[in-house]
């Protein structure tokens, strides 16, 4: 048992050493910033925050927040029905491309709205600096969501239940409304708090698409910071974001406690069935077409602007990459952004997969309020923005070494922000094991390290694998705290692609769109690969 | 030789196992027979070490087992869903043991060989796990269990998620297998048809208590007790008066076995010992009867108590009956 608890205390050891330099302390460093600048108490920036619009954007940030995760439920449900229900042709190639939106960079999908209808826009109107673009843009983003959370446990539901409701004389709404919807509620609750916490701290997308006029806190932080260099009162508004953040996490968190069902799941191919007659085929189809619309859309748009420069179409844009471009006083070079990139996703994807691994192990393995406490502790980075954390990086970490202008802050912050998603992927599958097989494994004699290696291992190596893709992709879209760290030498494809946005010129603009092409190409083949090789959530077993 | 003492085993507030006793001799079978919830399992996974006692010691050979860990026990369990690994095919679940040995690949293919070979599983080794049949299933992981010749063999339930007619196929696969081996084992069931088809001897098991230990034959013949008597589906427990040779029943006159002492007591009716007679003592009233095959179940209320009777043929319900008893079906109660 001592040994036991040893190794616990290693294995959470260093992942709590890892979120006390990288979160506990950027974050404690905002609270000083915002509350005791000059070291004591200070309430000027708190009054000047009042006073300077703070109630104005923190209602906007709200009201945005709340009407985008309505609009995408409303969008999104009937599409998760139609995936979960029904088997149709190229079924498994459609669900990955729906997935792509989310995983694209905010500033991706920023670029392409504004490709769509924004200055020059295909639709021949332009909607940008205007709430519909930013809540067009993110139902796109976040359509995934919806469907693979609540979609997700809809195709594992039991249908029988439902035709057991049928039987006792429900009718077929309400045997809908009395069973499945009920069934569905938790994942519902979760794709909402989701979609509403990534609405909440929106950066990318409203900063792109929100014009001068539509500000949230995040956008605001980041206007105080690096245009008007009032480090206090940004610091005051990110407390504020922190706290509203956390009190949805704790909301979130109260309600799966106490709804938490255990239910019956079936294997998702026992499920779905092929339409059957046309009124099926009907809803499938016209399900699907619009969605269609709306999720491929923006990146087609996207890509064919990125071709058609001045001189018609052609590489241009995609040739213009190579030449370093002045961008007012910066100096952005593309390639190098491109190499950045690169670098910083690996790095970032070797700590999180490695700092994730050992925290998820605790979590799966160690049950009772301890690894409770540990599994909320390690999902704070997820519910803090990544505009926070970034802040936070630039207020903290000069002493005792001076990281600030050292390019290891951006893989760190990085898998700050992705190790959450490994955690994520990995934990279900090691829960999953199950306990009789390690039983089984050591009564034909393997010590407990051995039946670590030779049962869990091999079971959780592909989710980690998944775990990994999914870190790297995160990685190479950041743009929330990168943002803020970001220097010359170390830009990002992200912040190069919205530097170029920021300067005028249809070059500078048609730069972004073809980098933004790159990156969307790169994430959505990283997913692709992530999805081809993902492990099966109800098993063979 | 396993021998378990006075084993104690709780969880919060129940106690699955309750100062339980038993011993299994080097090559013998014995199987653990009780009701589900009975704590079988947990005896199992207690003698497995997957499961730590409370009170009471295990011991092998007369040293005590308790600081050795279940996989330096060299004891094989085959768990009642089979467990196998879903990452190994048939072949590596089956040299999981033997590679844990630190054997070499072709000491351990010919091992996994032979072994799956013994099950009637030949040429079966790159079949993935997840595309065998429950019956064999069972096998490889009997086989797996065998591979590394533990020196003792625990059974839980290991047919019993199987349909009727493989179970009792598979029962007699079994006991040649097991006999053949010489194998000291230990076998969970709650079926006494398994039970007695295997084991030489039979551990009937309740609340966590040991009620009777004896071979197949004592324990049918002779049950300890009522809840011995009603966990193997015997029921007439009449309470009477005995003198000379017969017993007063609220029944009516039951004739008694020889050798029992005068006074109360409490006697066993077995549902077989009676035969319709018109001349017999015993005078009811058949209140149902239900048509097994072999013969009616048919429940009598004579005297103010149920009696259950198998008969050839039977009147029909609401109908009075006169039944005789052969002695031979009778038997004294002695336990609770």
């Amino acid at each position: 048992m001592t040994r036991r608890r040893l190794a616990t205390v290693l294995l959470a050891g260093l992942p709590l050493a890892f979120l006390l330099a990288f979160f506990a302390w950027p974050v404690g460093s905002i609270v000083a910033t915002g509350l005791f600048p000059g070291g004591r108490f200070d309430p000027d920036p708190f009054r000047r925050a009042l006073g300077g619009g703070l109630p104005g954007i923190a209602w906007f940030t709200l009201w945005q927040a709340a009407a985008s995760t309505g609009l995408t439920l409303l969008v999104a449900l009937p599409g998760a029905y139609v995936f979960a229900r029904y088997d149709f042709p190229g079924k498994r190639v459609l669900r990955a491309l729906a997935t792509v939106p989310f995983v694209l960079p905010t500033v991706v999908v920023g670029t392409a709205f504004l490709a769509l209808i924004g200055p020059g826009g295909l639709l021949g109107f332009r909607l940008d600096g205007t709430i519909w673009a930013i809540l067009a843009a993110h139902v796109f983003f976040n359509y995934a969501v919806v469907l693979r959370t609540v979609g997700g446990l809809w195709s594992h539901l039991d249908p029988r239940l439902e035709e057991a409701a049928r039987l006792l004389g429900a009718g077929r709404w309400r045997s809908f409304t009395t069973v499945t919807l009920p069934l569905l509620r938790p994942a519902l609750a979760a794709a909402s708090s989701l979609v509403f916490l990534f609405t909440f701290t929106s950066f990318g997308v409203i900063l792109i698409l929100g014009g001068t006029g539509l500000r949230t806190l995040e956008v605001e932080i980041y206007r105080r910071t690096t245009m008007l260099f009032d480090l206090p009162l940004a610091a005051v508004l990110a407390l504020i974001q922190m706290v509203a953040v956390t009190a949805v996490l704790l909301a979130y968190a109260r309600y799966q406690e106490r709804r938490s069902i255990e239910q019956s799941l079936r294997p998702a191919g026992e499920v779905a069935r092929r339409p059957r007659n046309w009124r099926e085929w009907g809803l499938v189809a016209g399900t699907l077409l619009p969605t269609g619309a709306l999720l491929l859309g923006p990146p087609a748009v996207l890509v064919s602007r990125s071709l058609h420069g001045e001189g018609g179409w052609g590489l241009d844009f995609y040739r213009a990459l190579g030449q370093p471009g002045r961008t007012g006083a910066r100096l952005v070079d593309p390639l190098q952004a491109v190499g950045n990139s690169a670098g910083f996703a690996a790095l970032a994807t070797l700590v999180a997969l490695a700092v994730g691994l050992m925290a998820a192990s605790v979590i799966a393995y160690r049950r009772g309020r301890a690894g409770r406490w540990f599994d909320a502790l390690l999902m704070l980075p997820l519910g803090t923005s990544a505009v926070t954390i970034g802040f936070g990086f630039l207020v903290a970490l000069d002493a005792p070494l001076d990281l600030r202008a050292s390019w290891v802050l951006i893989p760190l912050a990085h898998a700050l922000v992705a190790m959450p998603f490994v955690v994520r992927t990995v934990v279900p599958v090691m829960r999953s094991v199950q306990t009789r097989l390690r039983e089984a494994a050591a009564t034909l004699g393997a010590p407990p390290g051995r039946v670590w290696r030779e049962i869990d291992l091999p079971m959780v190596a592909r989710a980690a694998a998944a775990g990994a893709g999914f870190a790297f992709a995160v990685s190479l879209g950041e743009f929330g705290a990168t943002a803020f760290i970001a220097r010359p030498a170390t830009t990002t494809m992200p912040v190069a692609i919205f530097r170029f946005l920021g300067q005028p010129g249809g070059l500078n603009f048609g730069r972004a769109m073809a980098m933004s092409v790159i990156l969307m190409v790169v994430t959505a083949a990283t997913v692709a690969l992530i999805d081809r090789y993902r492990p099966p959530t109800l098993g063979e077993f | 030789m396993l021998e378990v003492q006075e084993a104690t085993v709780r969880f919060g507030g129940l106690t699955a196992l309750d100062r339980l006793s038993l011993s299994v001799g080097d090559g013998e079978v014995v199987a653990v027979l009780g009701p589900s919830a009975s704590g079988k399992t947990t005896l199992l996974r207690a003698i497995a070490g997957l499961q730590a006692l409370d009170e009471g010691r295990i011991l092998w050979d007369g040293s005590d087992l308790s600081v050795v860990p279940p996989h330096r026990r060299g004891f094989g369990l085959v768990f009642q869903d089979f467990a196998l690994f879903p990452h190994l095919d048939v072949g590596r679940n089956v040299e999981f043991g033997l590679r844990m040995q630190g054997l070499g690949p072709a000491e351990r293919r010919r091992r996994a060989e032979e072994v799956l070979g013994r099950v009637e599983m030949s040429g079966m080794e790159r079949r993935r796990v997840a595309t065998l049949s429950g019956g064999q299933a069972q096998r490889v992981a009997l086989a797996r269990a065998l591979a590394p010749e533990p020196r003792l063999l625990l059974l839980d339930e290991p047919l019993g998620s199987l349909d009727r007619t493989l179970r009792e196929r598979l029962t007699g696969e079994l006991r040649h297998l097991l006999a053949g081996l010489g194998v000291t084992a230990l076998y969970v069931t709650h079926d006494q048809q398994e039970a007695f088809g295997l084991a030489d001897r039979v551990a009937v098991v309740d609340h966590g208590r040991a009620l009777q230990v004896g071979t197949p034959e004592e324990v049918w013949h002779f049950p300890a007790g009522e809840r011995v008597a009603r966990f193997l589906g015997l029921r007439n427990v009449l309470e009477a008066v005995v003198e000379g040779g017969r017993a007063r029943t609220a029944a009516g006159p039951v004739p008694t076995p020889p050798g029992i002492a005068s006074g109360p007591a409490r006697l066993l009716v077995r549902p077989s010992a009676f035969s319709i007679d018109p001349t017999g003592e015993i005078e009811g009233v058949v209140r149902s009867r239900v048509f097994r095959g072999n013969g009616y179940s048919v429940e009598i209320e004579a005297g103010g108590t149920m009696i259950e009777a198998i008969l050839p043929r039977a009147p029909r319900a609401g109908e009075p009956v006169r039944l005789r008893i052969d002695p031979e079906g009778v038997s004294p109660l002695n336990g609770p």
